[in-house]
């Protein structure tokens, strides 16, 4: 490198042309190789390997093994279209969403509201509302299986009113509980991301709404909620993206999806699927099938959010 | 006298909702530590508030089930291993995102944002292929690793970070007549810390409670991180347990204290303006 440094003819011109042909800092290429790399191998080459797979015939095979795996087209999508528990499991993402979203985003708007005018004990409270962001779902599942089984704390706290059968075991309310469980544990990401939206909104225009003679309710609604709108499309999508991802909490909260598939979500399956029954070109087509899902969703979140 | 009394109750209001949601957010892992104590266990309301009767016989139950310290090694292999690739090719990438031009930067920018939006499920199949069937890497750490090794998210707090250095500081350097590597060592390297703690910080929320990755590519029950292993004793041998749910428990409870103790301690380099930056870029 020192050799470009110095003027010169015959140097300046190789300069020239390395400079057009890499950029002005040919050396940034090599620092983003890694990372570069990194996603190739991770993210594109699995994305295409996903979308190959599902409209071929494939099958696991022994490390180095030749064997023939035919285009079968949407043979795999047909499968997975007519087979019942995957349709049972994409409309158990919608009533996940149905219920997740929403809470998550009036929940983590409020508090975060409450939070940013909050003089004292901010410190404790913002930890307190990320500390179960930050712990393992494994681990924070443990006590929710404790707290929600038949003879836990809250059926003993309700009483008569508890449900029969418990939240966990019962088809109508095993959904919702995970639904919960999840706005619950991702809400303190959430408050973070609306806290730094509602730094940016400029205080002059309380001011005006308050010398209106507007109530706190309706400057929450006529400033505030309209000034975080791009924060709530984030927050949207993020959420829809996280419930599309479902797997720990179907997986140990509700024993593998049940009772009887009602809490079973797309990715389970696509875990029953490829690894365990062993069609990987059937869990692809589920896969593929489900980002194409979750795209749908958030373009027409994004549509109802931010039109005018 | 009316804005006042209105200022008041509402002050009164926030401070309600505030402490209902810390109660909201923190009792359940009261609850998990008071039970993991707890011989015998005691859901009625009072058995929240015990006064008599812990023990850690739920600690040494599990420990006796799931090896606790081979699984916490496990996970701190995994989750090292994750942080280290992460901080240095991360900073070595975020650097040069922010402050070089180099062919083929925009194009890498998009593919980036891209990326944070593909989920990961949807390439836990292939991934699984390649890495399990045609690499051979199951129960190895390199498997493990290899499909976290760089958040991406910690490319981009490395970006911004970079990006929001003055250009003097910079300009001053070139003018010295410094290569752009040595800019990176001896100036852009130095100041890194602050990011550097964000990114250790949400770095470690990753692997350390990754559960369905590890647990798809170790079959053996030496090579598990503790979520993978705490979370087959949950399914699998908890039924047959004398006090299943306190073993459990315990489990969580050394689960989560590494995670939540980072976090209390380093709770100022986690904040909205850190954490907007990396999803925003």
């Amino acid at each position: 490198m020192p050799a470009t440094l110095l003027p010169g003819g015959p140097i300046r011109a190789t300069r020239d042309r390395v400079t057009a042909l890499l950029g002005r800092h040919p050396v940034g290429l090599a620092l983003v190789a890694p990372y570069a790399a990194f996603i190739a191998l991770v993210f594109a080459y699995p994305f295409g390997l996903s979308v190959w797979m599902s409209f071929h015939e494939y099958f696991f095979t022994a490390p180095g093994a030749q064997v023939d795996r035919p285009f079968v087209g949407l043979r795999n999508y047909s499968a997975v279209l007519s087979d019942p528990g995957v349709r049972q499991a994409f409309g158990n993402i919608v009533v996940f969403l149905l219920i997740n979203v929403p809470l998550t985003v009036v929940l983590a708007l409020l508090l975060a509201t409450a939070l940013n005018r909050a003089v004292r004990a901010r410190m404790f409270l913002r930890v307190a509302y990320y500390v179960p962001y930050v712990t393992a779902s494994v681990s924070v599942v443990g006590v929710w299986l404790f707290l929600f089984s038949s003879g836990g704390l809250v059926n003993k706290a309700l009483g008569p009113l508890a449900p029969d059968p418990s939240w966990l075991v019962n088809e109508h309310l095993a959904m919702p509980v995970i639904a919960v469980f999840v706005a619950w544990k991702q809400l303190g990401f959430f408050i973070l991301l609306y806290l730094a939206a509602l730094q940016n909104v400029p205080r002059e225009l309380y001011e005006s709404a308050a010398m209106d003679g507007a109530s706190r309710w309706d400057s929450f609604r006529s400033v505030t909620v309209p000034a975080v709108r791009p924060a709530t499309t984030l927050v949207v999508i993020l959420a829809t993206i996280t419930g599309a991802n479902l797997f720990t909490e179907p997986y140990l909260l509700t024993g593998g999806g049940g009772p009887n598939g009602a809490s079973t979500s797309p990715v389970l399956l696509m875990y029953q699927r490829g690894v365990e029954q062993g069609h990987p070109d059937v869990a692809a087509a589920i896969g593929v099938l489900l980002v194409i899902g979750v795209v749908l969703v958030s373009l027409l979140n994004r549509w109802l959010l931010e039109r005018d | 006298m009316a804005q006042t009394v209105s200022g008041a109750s509402g002050q009164v209001a926030r401070a309600v909702v505030l402490f209902a949601g810390a109660v909201a957010f923190l009792f359940p892992f009261y609850y998990m530590f008071i039970g993991s104590l707890q011989a015998m266990p005691d859901t009625s309301p009072a058995g929240a508030l015990p006064s008599t009767g812990l023990t850690l016989g739920n600690y040494r139950e599990i420990n006796a089930q799931v090896h606790l310290v081979r699984s916490l090694v496990n996970s701190g292999i995994f989750t090292g291993g994750v942080i280290a690739c992460t901080v240095v090719f991360g900073v070595l990438a975020g650097y040069a995102l922010a402050r070089l031009r180099f062919r083929g930067r925009g194009t890498l920018f998009a593919v980036v944002l891209l990326v944070q939006v593909v989920p990961f499920q949807l390439l836990l199949i292939p991934l699984y292929v390649l890495i399990v069937r045609s690499y051979g890497l199951a129960d190895s750490y390199p498997g493990m690793i290899l499909p976290y090794a760089i958040n991406t998210t910690a490319v981009f707090v490395f970006r911004q970070f970079f990006l929001q250095l003055p250009d003097e500081l910079f300009a001053a350097a070139r003018v010295d007549g410094a290569g752009e590597v040595r800019i990176l060592r001896s100036v852009a390297l130095p100041l890194v810390r602050p990011a550097l703690l964000t990114v250790v910080l949400l770095t470690f929320i990753g692997p350390w409670n990754e559960f369905l990755w590890p647990f798809l590519i170790t079959k053996q029950t030496d090579m598990q991180p503790l979520a993978v292993s705490l979370a087959n004793y949950i399914s699998n041998v908890a039924a047959r347990a004398a006090n299943p749910y306190g073993a459990v428990l315990a489990g969580a409870c050394v689960l989560a204290a590494p995670a939540v103790a980072l976090f209390i301690v380093f709770q100022r380099y986690f904040t909205s303006t850190n954490i907007g930056s990396g999803v925003k870029g």
